[in-house]
């Protein structure tokens, strides 16, 4: 029974990324320099910490599209803090606990008044939004101590910091998803809400752990992005909720939850920063790359849905 | 041949791997109500979407009206005649009867629907059929049963001359199949051709002119229903002597574990009981009866607003199903594919689920020791998969219940609770889950069956409470149980029980 099989669902996307890694080197050979690989994974690592947080709640069957304004408050917030002298952990510790609090009010609604995720996540991004600008009025903060720039601009070795911590939430969802009971949980509950309440599931309790890690991952991402622009802008993680979702999409978690995995959101996520990156590389208009973008989504899922049916008539 | 409406010559279909269909050659008449009778596996289902168009047959040929059908689609087939009503309807919710049995062909006035007209037909056409219900109810207003109705009263409406249903009361009430039966007399008498897949054998003695035997792809063979019955069919099917449809009994009554007293909830009205070691206690009763709400609120499903619950002489608060289980209950559902199974995941997934304490190492998921755990059940219920990866969802349906069931025991669930157990499960299946029924019986279990097929629980009960309207209607011993008296007291004739006096 040692005989592994190789989940040829993910094989769409997977075939996608290396098309592109191909076509990006031959067109730029300093596209594959291992600095400008450090870039794209950089440029991912905001995107990629948000995407475990999101694929817990899409995995539940959930959505989430206040992650972009927590990122705004995270950042905003943040940034008032340090400017005015408070610790860099205890501001770290307040943002991240904002975090938290964000995703356990819109799991609270979700849970006990039955609201569907979109549309309670929908009101959230649009409230955070506000806080955001209210905190500062609508102008940009700055003056965010030196020490604090390592999160988001730092090396450690030829490594960038982002990536590091990127790579920790990608092992660390993994892990939940793997090897806790709460990943088994967020899976059944994804697949069936009411055999896994029959099997002795706290469903509201797990909706709970979920959207609360999920708003203090997209708070840590908020806590990256000012320090890697070094400023607090109100307007910061705007849209992101796009990138985000589109990542874990393209990394074949099914929308309708209980069915993905951490290791194909990995792939999701730097096929989309690749494909920014290939194309500024190119030099195509940011016009151009919007209309790509989309365009790669919808191919790599169709293609991943043409190797899942021929696959179910092999069946 | 006299008068055959539909004819196959040489039908086989081959799949990849595997021959669904094999060399099948099979008449209908016309106006007959003809049964398809097999095991899951059989090639009942491949039979239906060949004679509709939905797939293609490798070889041989389709005859309808004496003409050969070729290039067939299920488009095609229903505009000459032939309509197929599945397990799973085609109906719209949200919108209303008239419309769904309209749809695509909305009888129109100056370019635009005429909604009254379609009203006033539709109406009709329900009142034709004896369905009492407003043709302009939405759907999603419906009972499963009246949706169903829906679905017939659509193929009517494209006079059809034959049609299938594919297991059309698995999902009915007594009294709907009641309904369905009489629809379907109705439709005979119309001239139309009825091809009934049940795995219900009772059925198809009550309403069936004929019945076809399918076992592994193969026609054996056709015969009047009144020339048969429901053992020899059994036989035919299953090929092979089943000799005695339930298990011998070889186990002893045992100690009371659990009692129930006066439990009340919105259906429930004082109901009390006490199951033992070493026995099955049957529940009885119709469908609203008060049985399946009685194991779910023991089992923390639902809350209950009154009442005792003693487990092993103590008495305890059941609140979530969390706490069912943790006092040792185990509820295998009745709609296995809805409340029992998370279809998407993988086997090892669902049968380690109600216990992931148990296949943790150092407080991390050990998946040896989860794989060990799934592999171990797989192997002592039989459980049909080339792997413990294999989805929950591409399980047959006796194999589902028996991971539903490898589940509880993984728990180690002390009392179980059947409902429904071999609904939707054919003939061999069935017999396997009542052996392991028994075979927990004598390793000390406690089993509480549901059942609505009289002959299922009256063969393997050891004691019996029927149940009518929320209420126990009273306990019959081994020695007392017989199919009227079940019914009598089912159908709420007989007075209240009260007390021990009863037996």
């Amino acid at each position: 029974m040692k005989k592994h099989k190789i989940d040829l669902s993910r094989f769409g996307v997977i075939i996608a990324w290396i098309i592109l890694i191909i076509v990006f080197a031959i067109n730029n050979p300093a596209f594959l320099r291992s600095s400008n690989i450090f870039t794209i994974l950089r440029q991912a690592s905001i995107v990629g910490v948000c995407s475990v947080g999101m694929t817990f709640v899409i995995l539940t069957g959930g959505m989430d599209l206040s992650v972009g304004s927590v990122i705004g408050v995270g950042c905003v917030g943040g940034a008032q803090m340090l400017s005015s002298g408070v610790p860099i952990p205890v501001a770290v510790l307040v943002i991240l606990l904002m975090g938290a609090a964000a995703g356990t009010f819109n799991a609270l609604m979700i849970n006990q008044l039955g609201i569907a995720p979109i549309i309670m996540t929908l009101g959230t991004m649009t409230a955070m939004r506000g806080i955001a600008y209210l905190l500062c009025g609508g102008f940009a903060v700055y003056g965010i101590p030196e020490s604090y720039k390592v999160i988001g601009q730092g090396y450690l070795g030829p490594i960038p910091v982002p990536v590091i911590i990127m790579a920790i939430c990608f092992a660390f969802g993994w892990f939940i998803l793997n090897r806790l009971n709460f990943g088994r949980e967020i899976y059944g509950i994804g697949g069936n809400v009411e055999a896994s309440r029959l099997t002795g599931v706290n469903v509201k309790k797990t909706i709970f752990k979920v959207y609360a890690l999920a708003g203090t991952l997209y708070a840590l991402a908020g806590l990256m992005l000012m320090a890697r622009v070094n400023s607090g802008q109100p307007s910061s993680g705007e849209g992101y909720e796009m990138d985000v979702i589109t990542g874990v999409v393209l990394g074949g978690v099914s929308i309708n939850g209980g069915e993905g995995s951490i290791l194909g959101v990995v792939v999701g996520v730097l096929l989309m920063s690749t494909l920014t990156n290939g194309m500024v590389l190119m030099d195509i208009s940011e016009f151009w790359q919007k209309f790509v973008k989309g365009v790669v989504l919808i191919l790599a899922v169709s293609l991943d849905r043409i190797v899942q049916k021929s696959k179910e008539k092999a069946v | 041949m006299d008068n055959e409406i539909l004819k196959l010559e040489h039908v086989t279909k081959k799949y990849p791997g595997v021959v669904a269909l094999d060399d099948v050659s099979i008449g209908f008449r016309e106006g007959e109500v003809h049964a398809i009778a097999g095991e899951n596996g059989a090639g009942k289902s491949t039979l239906i979407k060949i004679i509709t168009g939905a797939v293609e047959a490798t070889s041989g040929s389709l005859f309808y009206n004496g003409q050969e059908l070729r290039n067939n689609t299920p488009e095609k087939t229903l505009n000459m005649g032939i309509a197929a009503i599945y397990q799973e309807f085609n109906l719209f919710p949200a919108l209303t009867i008239a419309e769904n049995i309209f749809h695509g062909r909305y009888p129109k006035k100056h370019g635009m629907i005429d909604r009254k007209t379609m009203m006033q037909e539709a109406d009709k056409i329900l009142q034709d059929l004896g369905i009492n219900i407003k043709a302009s109810e939405q759907v999603k207003n419906l009972s499963v049963g009246y949706q169903q109705l829906v679905e017939i009263a659509k193929s009517v409406t494209r006079d059809v001359k034959v049609l299938i249903m594919d297991e059309p009361s698995a999902p009915l009430t007594e009294v709907e199949v009641g309904h369905l039966f009489e629809i379907v007399e109705r439709l005979k008498k119309r001239g139309v051709t009825i091809i009934y897949i049940s795995h219900r054998l009772e059925e198809i003695f009550t309403i069936c002119d004929r019945v076809s035997v399918f076992r592994d792809g193969k026609y054996i063979q056709t015969m009047d229903v009144s020339d048969t019955n429901v053992n020899e069919l059994i036989c035919i099917m299953v090929n092979r002597e089943l000799g005695q449809q339930y298990p011998a009994k070889d186990y002893t009554k045992g100690e009371k574990v659990l009692e129930i007293r006066d439990l009340c909830t919105d259906l429930l009205d004082h109901v009390s009981l006490e199951a033992y070691r070493g026995e099955i206690l049957g529940l009885a009763g119709l469908v609203g009866a008060g049985r399946t709400e009685t194991a779910r609120a023991l089992f923390g499903a639902d809350r209950y607003k009154q009442g005792e619950i003693l487990i092993n002489g103590e008495s305890v608060r059941i609140n979530s199903p969390s706490e069912g289980i943790s006092h040792g209950i185990g509820l295998i559902p009745e709609d296995r594919k809805k409340e029992g199974l998370v279809l998407k995941l993988p086997i090892r997934h669902n049968i380690s689920f109600a216990h992931l304490n148990a296949i943790k190492r150092g407080g991390i998921i050990n998946m040896e020791k989860d794989r060990e755990a799934s592999e171990r059940y797989i192997g002592q219920l039989a459980i049909k998969t080339p792997s413990c990866e294999q989805l929950a969802g591409q399980l047959s349906g006796g194999n589902q219940q028996k991971v539903v069931l490898a589940k509880w025991l993984f728990r180690d669930s002390d009392i179980l609770i059947f409902d429904e157990p071999t609904r939707g499960i054919d003939v061999g299946a069935k017999q396997e889950i009542y052996r392991l029924m028994v075979d927990l019986v004598r390793q000390g279990k406690v089993l509480i069956m549901i059942s609505s097929e009289m002959p299922e629980l009256i063969g393997m009960s050891d004691r019996i409470l029927v149940m009518h309207n929320g209420k126990v209607m009273g306990e019959l011993q081994k020695e007392e149980f017989s199919q009227e008296r079940i019914l009598t007291l089912a159908s709420g004739i007989e007075e209240d029980y009260s007390g021990e006096n009863a037996g």
